[in-house]
C-alpha cells in the first residue's frame, strides 16, 4: 500500500506492507536514524517521535497509520545547523551520556515544553515515565525541560 | 506480525460493513493491540482503522452525560474539566505517549483486567453507545479480555453521567504503570458506586462498601470493611492476599478525592 504525509515539513510518499511500523519506515524508507529502537515492544521510548504535535512511540504506530497525518523526527527539530532551545538546553547541562535515549526524551520533552504550563518536577517526571536512560541522566533531562518551560513563559 | 490488511473506512456505517464478524479487527490507537500482534498473539486477517471517524471523535455535554467519542485519546480525556476524578485516571495511564495514542474504546473494547478505564467506566455507572446498542457499564464487563461486545460490534462513545463526587485511587506498578489494584468511588444521581479495576479478571462493584457510604461518603464509614480474597487475582506483582489489603486503601483514599496514585 501507499501511504503520504508530511514529514518534517515536507510532503513525503512510501510504499509499505500494512504492517510496516513507523519507525521502520523512517529509519529504513527515509534513513532518518536519529529515531532509535531500544525495545521494540513499547517500553524505552528512544524511537519517539511525533504525530500531529504530539509524542508517540513510533515503534506502536503504523506507517499506514501516518497516511495524511505529520510526523516530526529529531533531524526535523534544528534549525539547520541552529540547535532548538530544548537541544541547547540538553547540551549546556550535559543532559546525555551515551545518547542513544536522547532523540526520544528529546522528542517527548518538546511535547512537556508545550503541554506544560509551569516546570513542575513531578509532572515533568511523570510525563518522561514512557522513556528510560540506562546511564541514569534523568536529572539534568529534568532540569533542562524545566528550563524551556519557564523561558516559554 | 504476521501480515494483514488495512483499511481506513470514512465512517463508522462503513467500518462496521467492512468487519466481517471473524478474523478481521478494529485499529484504533493501538497501544495494546499492535503489542499482542507483535507478539503474534493474534492473527488479523485485516486491521479497520477506526481511529479518525467522524462520529468516534469530539466530546460533549448532553442530558447530564459527558459524552466521549470512542477514539478520543487518554491525553485528550486528561483535559477535560468535567469529571475531575475521570481527568486525573485518563492523565495517569500509561505514560505521555500510550496516552497521545490510546483510545477510551479501544481500551474498553480490549478490557484488560488492569485498564484504568474500566474503573472509572463502571464506577460512574457509564453507558457504552455502540453502533447498534447501548449497554449498561454493569452489563459491559464479562470476564478476563471479554466483554459483551458481539462479533464486529463498535464502541460510538460513552456517556458518563455527571457525578456529584468522586474520586480514584490506585497502586501503579512501577515497571508496567498498570494498576496493581484502583478504585473508583463516586456519588451520583442514582446512588453511591464503588468500583475496583486491576484486582479479579474484570473490573467488580463493592456493594458492601458503597451501602456503609450511603450515609455516611467518608473514609470512616469504611471502617471494618474488607474483601475476601479468594476470587482476586494472583501473579508476579501481587499476591490476592496483598489485593485484597490494598482495596479497602484505595478505597479510603480515593474518598479523599483526588486522582492518588
Amino acid at each position: 500500500m501507499r501511504v503520504a504525509f508530511t514529514l518534517n515539513g515536507k510532503p513525503v510518499e512510501a510504499k509499505v506492507e500494512p504492517r510496516t511500523l513507523l519507525a521502520t519506515l523512517l529509519r529504513e524508507g527515509f534513513g532518518l536514524t536519529g529515531t532509535h529502537v531500544g525495545c521494540d515492544t513499547g517500553q524505552c521510548g528512544a524511537c519517539t517521535v511525533h504525530l500531529d504535535g504530539r509524542a508517540v512511540k513510533s515503534c506502536l504506530v503504523l506507517a499506514a497509520q501516518a497516511d495524511g497525518r505529520s510526523v516530526l523526527t529529531i533531524e526535523g527539530v534544528a534549525d539547520g545547523e541552529v540547535l532548538h532551545p530544548l537541544q541547547a538546553a540538553f547540551r549546556d547541562r550535559h543532559a546525555l551520556q551515551c545518547g542513544f535515549c536522547t532523540p526520544g526524551m528529546v522528542m517527548s520533552g518538546l511535547d512537556l515544553v508545550a503541554r506544560l504550563d509551569s516546570p513542575d518536577e513531578a509532572a515533568i517526571r511523570h510525563g518522561l515515565d514512557g522513556n528510560l536512560c540506562r546511564c541514569t541522566g534523568y536529572r539534568p533531562i529534568v532540569e533542562a525541560i524545566a528550563h524551556c518551560i519557564r523561558e516559554k513563559g | 506480525m504476521f501480515p494483514f490488511d488495512y483499511l481506513r473506512p470514512q465512517s463508522a456505517a462503513e467500518a462496521v460493513a467492512a468487519h466481517d464478524g471473524g478474523e478481521r479487527r478494529y485499529l484504533a490507537g493501538g497501544q495494546s493491540l499492535l503489542a499482542a500482534l507483535k507478539l503474534r498473539l493474534a492473527q488479523p486477517s485485516a486491521l479497520i482503522d477506526v481511529a479518525r471517524l467522524p462520529e468516534l471523535t469530539g466530546t460533549r455535554v448532553e442530558d447530564g452525560r459527558l459524552v466521549v467519542g470512542a477514539a478520543v485519546p487518554h491525553a485528550g480525556m486528561a483535559a477535560l474539566p468535567h469529571i475531575p476524578a475521570l481527568a486525573l485516571l485518563s492523565g495517569s495511564i500509561g505514560d505521555l505517549q500510550v496516552r497521545n495514542m490510546g483510545t477510551l474504546g479501544g481500551a474498553l473494547a480490549n478490557a484488560d483486567p488492569a485498564s484504568d478505564h474500566a474503573a472509572g467506566v463502571l464506577g460512574l455507572g457509564a453507558e457504552i453507545r455502540t453502533d447498534r446498542r447501548t449497554i449498561a457499564a454493569d452489563d459491559f464487563f464479562l470476564g478476563m479480555f471479554e466483554t459483551a461486545l458481539e462479533p464486529g460490534e463498535l464502541i460510538v462513545a460513552v456517556g458518563y453521567p455527571l457525578p456529584r463526587r468522586a474520586g480514584y485511587a490506585k497502586v501503579r506498578n512501577p515497571a508496567s504503570g498498570y494498576p496493581v489494584a484502583g478504585v473508583f468511588v463516586a456519588e451520583t444521581d442514582s446512588g453511591i458506586r464503588v468500583a475496583v479495576t486491576g484486582a479479579a479478571a474484570c473490573p467488580f462493584r463493592l456493594t458492601e462498601f458503597e451501602m456503609a457510604l450511603e450515609g455516611d461518603f467518608s473514609p470512616a464509614a469504611l471502617e471494618g470493611l474488607g474483601v475476601p480474597p479468594d476470587a482476586l487475582n494472583r501473579d508476579l506483582h501481587a499476591s490476592a492476599e496483598y489485593r485484597a489489603a490494598l482495596i479497602p486503601v484505595l478505597a479510603r483514599r480515593a474518598l479523599g478525592l483526588g486522582g492518588g496514585s
